[in-house]
């Protein structure tokens, strides 16, 4: 095995051309699960660490830039007024050893349809910032997962950065495992209220072959707040029913050692509707503070 | 490859180093520092939490080569030449040991816990020590030695 250790962007972007099938290290979450296990080997590491310029976030253009080697103990401290959705979401990942290690890039280069940071990504339609030495690109979040563990980049692309805009609205997150720690999810839930525009992003992780949004769901949703957007009314209970079985029925969950499809339609459902109820909360609760 | 780290306090270089082997394995193999424990190989048990550059992180999940050049610390710094330091006194004496193989994980994380908050709610300290597991499972003696270390070091808030 070779290990590369690039000093600078470009240096590990012309790696990335040279050796193609070299493989990406970040935190090593994940690769050094599979390393450790003899289930990896790769030819070539890829260590991103020593580039600093993925280590960092800027804001501009009303989006944050949320370099692909910040962690989440980071997203978490620093970024947590910013990015509520994504927070939260990073908040429900691994150990605090796992945190500091861990980064949104890496979650998204693994692509597992249970990487915990994807449903917050999809509802706030990020977009996805990826680079080779023949320039760079980028990928809204929606069309980046293309199957199990696989993604629309090139095998000489790597992560930059993945760009979030901050809410207008109230944004929630929640996930179901066997414990509060250190669980990969049965199922995710994310979801962003778009007041400025008077629409919804839900998307769910660990329910189907990749992290995907729910758009039957958002689409009813979007159709039911735009009376109640202006009064902030009170939601009905029906709404949030039926908002929470449309996300279960836009999953295409397997049985599998964590749970059953049928127990992820049901706690899909379930956590769409209280996600539903405690962001409509929030957003009626913003009025009266402001 | 070769590596070099500073660890505990110390230049520390080995040879012949496997390129995909972990931090872990460097510590406890080429090293002669077998305090971090080897348990579940996947950042699953905490058994070798170390700080990594200041942060609590698990070196099994850190490539070895990724060390070179930073700071690691690692249980057998925390105590000084006479005496264990207030933390693992606190482990010892709140009966907080059982068969021992988490220990020097939980006492990294406690260490890393009080020095960053100073006396930590007991909600604080489930959510700081939640990816150290003890398959003795003597949770309540060792959030009572949390307490009793905080106690000790005069943390306040």
């Amino acid at each position: 095995m070779e290990f590369l250790q690039p000093a600078t962007w470009a240096e590990a972007l012309e790696a990335k051309a040279a050796h193609p099938d070299a493989v990406p290290i970040a935190g090593g979450t994940d690769v050094m699960v599979g390393i450790n296990f003899g289930h990896l080997r790769p030819a070539l590491l890829l260590d991103l660490t020593r580039v600093d310029d993925l280590r960092e976030w800027t804001t501009g253009a009303g989006a944050v830039r949320l370099g692909a080697g910040v962690s989440y103990a980071r997203v978490i401290t620093e970024l947590g007024d910013r990015l509520p959705g994504l927070a939260m979401a990073a908040r429900t990942i691994g150990s605090p050893q796992i945190r500091n290690r861990g980064t949104v890039g890496g979650n998204l280069a693994t692509a597992s349809p249970a990487g915990d940071a994807h449903p917050a990504l999809l509802a706030a339609d990020a977009v996805v910032e990826v680079a080779s030495v023949r320039g760079s690109r980028r990928i809204p979040v929606t069309d980046f997962y293309t199957g199990v563990k696989r993604t629309a980049m090139d095998a000489d692309e790597l992560i930059a950065a993945v760009h979030v805009t901050p809410p207008s609205g109230p944004q929630q997150y929640s996930k179901i495992g066997t414990r509060n720690a250190m669980v990969i999810a049965v199922a995710a839930f994310g979801l962003a209220l778009h007041p400025d525009r008077r629409t919804v992003g839900a998307a769910i992780g660990s329910a189907a072959p990749t992290p995907r949004r729910a758009p039957a769901a958002e689409e009813f949703l979007a159709g039911e707040l735009d009376a109640l957007w202006e009064s902030r009314a009170e939601l009905p209970t029906e709404v949030a029913r039926r908002f929470g079985e449309l996300v279960a029925a836009a999953s295409s969950p397997i049985d599998d050692v964590r749970g059953t499809a049928a127990y992820r339609r049901h706690a899909l459902s379930v956590m769409a509707r209280r996600a539903l109820t405690w962001a409509w909360t929030d957003y009626r609760n913003d009025a009266k503070g402001a | 490859m070769r590596l070099t780290c500073t660890v505990n306090g110390t230049e520390q270089e080995v040879d012949d180093v496997w390129e995909g082997e972990s931090l872990l394995y460097v510590l406890r193999e080429r090293m002669g520092l077998p305090g971090s424990k080897n348990a579940c190989e996947q950042g699953e048990c905490g058994s070798c939490t170390v700080y990594l550059d200041g942060l609590p992180v698990c070196a099994c999940l850190v490539a070895a080569g990724q060390a070179e050049g930073r700071q690691v610390g690692t249980v057998e710094g925390l105590a000084d030449a006479d005496a264990l330091h207030p933390v693992q006194q606190a482990f010892v004496d709140a009966g907080a040991v059982q068969c021992g193989f988490c220990t020097p994980g939980l006492l990294v994380a406690t260490h890393d816990l009080i020095t960053r908050t100073g006396r930590p709610s007991d909600a604080e300290t489930r959510e700081a020590l939640a990816g150290n597991l003890c398959r003795c499972t003597g949770y309540e003696k060792i959030l009572d030695a949390v307490r009793l270390a905080a106690d000790r070091m005069g943390g306040d808030r």
